[in-house]
């Protein structure tokens, strides 16, 4: 579904992305992982279209998404700091992404919006908001438009254990329809019954991209914290 | 596109600056017309006021609001929207509520009191230097990361534009005055929008015979129907190129 090839992109002298190619398909549930860095939230940001790489290239669909926009139609994404026009409330960056985005033929997903309450804060200005509060509306966002790509950067940094459980429980039922989600995240314990595979970065190099049960496999630990934790000792 | 310009429009009315600079300049062009029994007169002081007030409030606001847009910019980048849609929204929602307030603000004072050739010359030049100043102004800001250092460019164009450049020419001028330099003079005055503005609108009020030999030049071209159409392209030139390349530059910015 989505294709990079020798995806390269250069900070000044930082490379942040070096010759990445990775494969994701529909129906995975993608794990990136790296150290503080590594180019995960960039990798993320390139597909997207945010970043634009100095070589290489991203297909999505089998198109190119260089000068593509429509593509977008079907990835809901999650950035790890959600940036909202200060003086909009809730309610307001909510229905403006409505007017943007709706489609007659997309229904839109409100259960987010429910379960997380944001209901009752609707009217609250978007620069009074805790980190936590932001990262609900970044989420309900996310899913909003019911996509069949999901990037999701850090989803659970800053969310309290409730939030988080539904954030979590909303990622499987997602996964299970057959959709394709990519979380990057340093919380590996919290990733250990989401993921199917995982790529590992560092440095802005794939290191590996392994499905779950072969990483199991190779280093004999059944946990992904574990295992993550021997390739890096290795 | 529509749906993002009115949001952009929203957001602007809200901050209430440019409603502010709405009614300073409605004050400033109402007591300047009531002060002069010659409206010919009024139109003149006004002139200077706005060669100067609109190019600085325009640059200054826009690049202000490009900054303070970071967020919003970033949220509409990752969702399904061209980039250049969110450029040239965000440029027409500035665009069209700075021209706007010069409108009423300006423009319908002018009409009241001189509705003549130059008042409607003065009006046009007006809207269009509104127009060119935001252009120059998110060229500026798309190529600036650091907002105070973005600001601080803006600032210094006003100056060049405002001030500076008629002391260069002015330099040039007497340097070079054993020179037959009055042709030239006309195509210089084509890189300052501020400039040729004042020109065309000199030029309209007959006070021309005061600039000497290169006024009676400048009549010769600027007078003539051809040299008007070629001043309002000019003028037109300096939004386009600007915006174009400020465009250009944002569909390949990282965000």
């Amino acid at each position: 579904m989505i294709i990079t090839s020798n995806v390269s992109k250069n900070f000044g002298k930082l490379k942040a992305l070096d010759n990445v190619s990775v494969t994701c398909n529909k129906g995975e549930c993608i794990a990136l992982i790296g150290p503080n860095g590594s180019g995960k939230t960039t990798l993320a940001k390139t597909i997207l279209g945010m970043v634009v790489p100095d070589s290489g290239f991203i297909t999505f669909n089998g198109k190119n998404i260089l000068h593509d926009w429509e593509y977008r139609k079907n990835i809901g994404y999650m950035p790890q700091i959600g940036r909202y026009p200060e003086n909009m409330t809730i309610g307001q960056v909510l229905d403006m992404m409505r007017d943007i985005r709706k489609s007659r033929d997309t229904q839109t997903d409100e259960e987010l919006i429910e379960t997380f309450g944001l209901h009752a804060l609707v009217n609250k200005r978007m620069r009074t908001l805790s980190g936590g509060t932001r990262q609900k509306v970044s989420a309900s966002l996310a899913f909003l438009f019911n996509p069949s790509v999901l990037i999701l950067d850090e989803p659970t940094a800053g969310l309290d254990p409730v939030a988080s459980g539904i954030l979590k429980e909303k990622i499987v039922t997602e996964k299970e329809k057959g959709k394709l989600i990519l979380i990057t995240s340093h919380v590996l314990s919290e990733l250990d019954d989401l993921v199917t595979q995982v790529i590992y970065m560092q440095e802005g190099k794939l290191r590996f991209h392994k499905t779950i049960e072969a990483l199991h496999a190779d280093t004999g630990e059944n946990q992904l914290t574990r295992a993550i934790a021997s390739i890096m000792s290795h | 596109m529509k749906k993002i310009i009115k949001y952009v429009i929203a957001d602007i009315l809200r901050n209430k600056i440019v409603i502010a600079y709405t009614a300073f300049l409605l004050v400033m062009s109402l007591s300047v017309f009531n002060l002069e029994d010659n409206t010919a007169k009024g139109l003149l002081s006004l002139l200077n006021v706005i060669l100067l007030i609109v190019p600085l409030v325009s640059m200054v606001f826009a690049t202000i609001y490009m900054y303070n847009s970071a967020e919003f910019i970033e949220l509409l980048v990752s969702q399904p929207l061209k980039r250049k849609t969110i450029w040239l929204s965000l440029f027409a929602g500035l665009a069209l509520s700075l021209s706007l307030s010069f409108f009423i603000g300006a423009g319908i004072p002018i009409l009241l009191y001189q509705p003549s050739a130059t008042g409607i010359m003065m009006l046009g030049t007006g809207l269009l230097l509104s127009v060119i100043f935001v252009a120059v102004a998110i060229l500026a800001a798309v190529t600036t990361r650091d907002k105070a250092k973005g600001i601080g460019k803006v600032i210094l164009l006003w100056l060049y534009f405002a001030l500076l450049f008629d002391g260069l020419v002015l330099f040039l001028l007497f340097q070079f005055a054993d020179y037959p330099l009055e042709k030239a003079m006309v195509a210089v005055s084509a890189l300052n929008p501020i400039d040729l503005s004042r020109i065309l609108i000199l030029l309209q009020l007959d006070v021309s015979a005061l600039m000497g030999y290169t006024g009676a030049i400048f009549r010769n071209f600027f007078g003539t129907h051809l040299g008007i159409t070629l001043s309002f392209l000019t003028l037109t030139v300096w939004c386009v190129v600007p915006l174009w390349i400020s465009m250009r530059k944002f569909s390949s910015k990282d965000l």
